[in-house]
């Protein structure tokens, strides 16, 4: 018999299969890379990028930028806090390797599955309704301000977190945790030592990612008056300034580097 | 009785057969070796008495309960009294020593216990009592990915050990130890096995080292008892038969050649276990 790996038509018919699935996706999205370079659209898009220079540095506006800066760091960071304490107790009841009634299984199963799936659900909901939908819902309670722009964030970021958070508590080594679960801890505690100590790295990193898309969300939220930086670029486009735009943008690259220095000295310290 | 196996079987999900039939039980304060080829089944023969894993079919009664018929809070503390010592430790590679060895107790300690005990270790004496009996008291505050694979095994004897239970369970405690420490770690599993009246399981590859420390001695094959004698009784024949497939030599912890000899010579040669 020849050596052959058995699974190697498996694999084709897969690759075959995604491909046949994307091709139609690209047509219907009206995918056309050509466009891009078609004299006359290079000739408009070039206009809309050289209004961004020279970019506005003035006293006067930087001044506004930063307290916008401010505004928007403020309103991204409470955002992350607050979804993070929504999503931690969910991760945790959605993590299968934190299940004590899977180890048999045991008692209680049915009720511990209906719990995920309570979870699973709720995470649904939080996550599967854009923030900006959120945002203009809770406008309507808050009245204009930042403090939409919190919760909104705080609720669909709590419902991706949960989500990741489980699943990275699942990707990792389980069988620490499974083991205290075994010997009759409980699954609080089974978190803490079992499974934290190899996921703390992953969890921190994937939250602070989640603050840097928070401070680029707060944006679309100042475009519904939530305050921050959006709000000043909302300002800047009306009155088609492109050199206030194009500070702001610059602002917002210093931001994302920032975000990447804080994700990279936190994995260092949990390292 | 510590625990009573009848008419035992176990079939995983792809339907292969892991154990069939088994009829075996312990008194209080028994210690007895299993071996057996790979595959034999030992793994989840413990993993059954762990209550980890539930038969496919008989009945278990363990410490003098059917585990799968408790509640779940009766459940959680029939597991507390539960001691098993992991083939390959299951412990973090971040965490400190003294961590992984208190988590032993982590079923008995109340939850804000164990949670104060991770800001600042709540028995600092206690977890170093139990890595000093195995000789590994200078690794306390020691993270266990600084450890080598023979001293993390004896990390995990000692988190059993700190758990203090009722019934103790190892599989293959001293894979990934030199003779001397081997001896040194099984010796301690029976010193706690006689003083505290601990019935003591262990799942053993080297057959040396199952004829020298345990009165009792299991060989599962294919997944069934295929002996269950008195250490005396178990002869060099006997165990040829259970390791009839393997390379024709027996499994020892030094690798070196292994002769049983003859059970009446024997009975004079072995000494009794040594309580260290």
């Amino acid at each position: 018999m020849a050596l052959r790996d058995p699974d190697a038509a498996g694999r084709a018919l897969w690759v075959a299969a995604a491909l046949l699935v994307l091709w139609p996706l690209l047509h219907i999205a009206q995918f056309n890379p050509a466009e891009l370079f078609d004299a006359r659209n290079l000739k408009v898009m070039g206009g809309f990028v050289g209004q961004f220079f020279p970019p506005d540095l003035t006293g006067e506006f930087l001044q506004l930028v930063l307290k916008a800066t401010v505004e928007t760091l403020a309103m991204a960071t409470a955002g992350t806090a607050l979804a993070m304490l929504l999503a931690a107790p969910l991760g945790l009841v959605l993590s299968h390797s934190l299940s004590i009634s899977r180890i048999g299984p045991g008692p209680g199963r049915g009720f511990g599955e209906a719990l995920r799936a309570l979870a699973r659900v709720t995470l649904l909901v939080l996550r599967g309704i854009p923030e900006i939908v959120w945002a203009l819902l809770l406008v309507r309670a808050f009245g204009l301000g930042p403090a939409a722009g919190v919760l909104a964030i705080a609720v669909t970021y709590g419902g991706m977190l949960g989500k990741v958070y489980s699943e990275i508590l699942e990707s990792g080594d389980t069988r620490p945790a499974r083991a205290l679960l075994e010997s009759g801890s409980g699954r609080l505690m089974a978190f803490f030592y079992g499974l934290l100590p190899g996921a703390s790295q992953e969890l921190a990193s994937y939250t602070v990612y989640r603050w840097e898309c928070a401070v680029r969300a707060s944006v679309i939220m100042g475009f519904v008056g939530a305050g921050g930086l959006g709000q000043l670029m909302d300002q800047s486009m009306k009155m088609l300034n492109g050199g206030e735009v194009s500070t702001i943008l610059i602002m917002f690259l210093l931001l994302v580097l920032l975000a990447d220095a804080i994700s990279a000295s936190i994995r260092k310290l949990l390292a | 009785m510590s625990f009573e196996l009848s008419q035992v079987g176990l079939a995983h999900a792809n339907g292969q057969r892991a154990l069939r039939a088994v009829t075996l039980s312990a008194g209080r304060g028994e210690r007895i070796a299993i071996i057996g080829p790979s595959g034999a089944g030992k793994t989840s023969l413990l993993r059954i008495l762990a209550t980890s894993l539930r038969p496919t079919e008989g009945r278990v009664s363990v410490l003098q309960a059917n585990p799968w018929q408790l509640s779940g809070a009766q459940l959680r503390q029939l597991r507390a009294r539960i001691g098993v010592v992991h083939q390959s430790p299951p412990i973090p590679p971040r965490q400190r020593a003294i961590t992984a060895v208190l988590a032993g107790r982590l079923g008995v300690w109340p939850w804000w216990k164990s949670a104060l005990s991770l800001v600042y270790p709540a028995d600092i004496a206690g977890a170093r009592e139990q890595l000093a009996r195995l000789d590994l008291a200078d690794r306390l505050f020691e993270r266990c990915d600084r450890l080598s694979g023979g001293q993390l095994q004896r990390v995990g004897v000692a988190r059993a050990l700190y758990q203090q239970p009722d019934l103790l369970l190892a599989d293959e405690p001293v894979s990934a130890m030199d003779p001397a420490l081997a001896d040194l770690t099984v010796s301690q599993l029976h010193s706690e096995a006689s003083t505290r009246g601990v019935t003591l399981v262990a799942s053993l590859h080297a057959v040396d080292v199952a004829l020298r420390w345990f009165p009792r001695v299991i060989g599962l094959r294919a997944g069934e008892i295929a002996f269950d004698l008195a250490a005396v009784k178990v002869s060099d024949s006997v165990l040829r038969d259970l390791y009839a497939s393997e390379t024709g030599t027996l499994p020892t912890q030094d690798n070196q050649p292994f002769d049983v000899a003859p059970a009446t010579d024997r009975l004079r040669v072995v000494a009794p276990p040594r309580i260290i």
